[in-house]
């Protein structure tokens, strides 16, 4: 017999959870991100049915044959080719439960949900690299100085349309 | 990865983040975002459960479009389960007298942080070891050790 569904919740804050369970643990303080001033915004310069997507992805995902990622404020990032077989795929983290992730890598990478979409034609292309990082960097200054740069050049090399950030 | 996306808009390319921490991406303040209500670990989907994902990926893409202001985000419309219990467990504090000699206040299941890389598979270790003593491999960037 079916269940009654009983009634949502509200969103998890999450911020004050893990603060305190980090603090729990004698971990140092994590100093979320709180951005101050309203974002950039730029526009879309096509439908995106004719646009190039870009993906990022945080999760510590890794293609069979590559180095992994470690656990300690890893600022390296990994090209993935979008055109992979998905089952050479791999994950590892430190901050999530990764059973799903190994189970299908599409929950957290998902590529087959983009193939799919320009099957029917709601998006042009995907970049023929996806970039993957390990996320969970204690150090801002090391994400801004080190991995940010990087990352805009690569997608300013890209010549993509349009970027969709995948962060676990 | 707010801050990323943040740059990334300021370079002059339009960015979309997904999130299933709705606290957390509304304090980096992306450009665009949406949010999807299932535990961590699942920002795109379930699963093994292709049209379910490809549907959320359909109604995170159209906001792409539908989107019109500096720092909106999007709520989608799908749950996790009929229930919501799961939102009681993630990081959730154990109350002292539950605990073992109630000293520690919380269950930690997440591994040490180790400085080495970390495999999901032995046989991964092998392989990035031979692509990198050929000298394949260009697409491990920035590696710092």
């Amino acid at each position: 017999m079916p269940t009654t569904p009983q009634r949502r919740q509200p969103p998890v804050d999450y911020i004050p959870r893990i603060t305190a369970q980090y603090s729990g643990l004698g971990y140092g303080e994590y100093r979320w991100l709180e951005s101050e001033d309203a974002p950039n915004w730029a526009p879309l310069s096509k439908p995106l049915s004719e646009s190039k997507l870009g993906l990022i992805c945080t999760g510590g995902i890794y293609v069979a044959g590559q180095t992994a990622f470690h656990f300690k404020d890893d600022t390296s990032y990994r090209a993935i080719p979008t055109d992979v077989d998905t089952s050479d795929l791999r994950a590892t983290h430190f901050a999530y439960d990764l059973t799903d992730a190994r189970k299908d890598i599409n929950v957290v990478f998902p590529i087959e949900q983009l193939r799919s979409m320009i099957d029917e034609n709601a998006l042009g292309s995907v970049s023929p690299n996806a970039y993957t990082l390990m996320g969970g960097i204690y150090s801002t200054r090391r994400v801004v100085e080190e991995l940010i740069p990087a990352l805009v050049d690569r997608v300013l090399a890209d010549e993509v349309d349009v970027v969709l950030l995948v962060p676990v | 990865m707010g801050l990323i996306a943040r740059a990334i808009e300021a370079a002059g390319v339009p960015t979309l983040s997904m999130s299933s921490a709705r606290d957390i991406t509304r304090s980096a303040w992306p450009t665009r975002s949406v949010y999807l209500d299932y535990p961590l670990g699942h920002t795109a989907g379930r699963p093994n459960e292709r049209e379910l994902n490809a549907s959320i990926m359909r109604d995170t893409l159209s906001a792409f479009e539908s989107l019109s202001e500096p720092g909106a985000m999007a709520h989608l419309d799908y749950r996790w389960s009929d229930n919501d219990d799961w939102k009681d467990k993630v990081f959730a504090l154990v109350e002292p007298s539950e605990s073992a000699g109630g000293s520690s206040q919380y269950d930690d299941d997440r591994v040490a942080r180790h400085e080495t890389p970390q495999y999901q598979d032995q046989d991964d270790h092998a392989a990035a070891a031979l692509t990198h003593d050929s000298e394949e491999c260009l697409v491990c960037a920035g590696i710092d050790y």
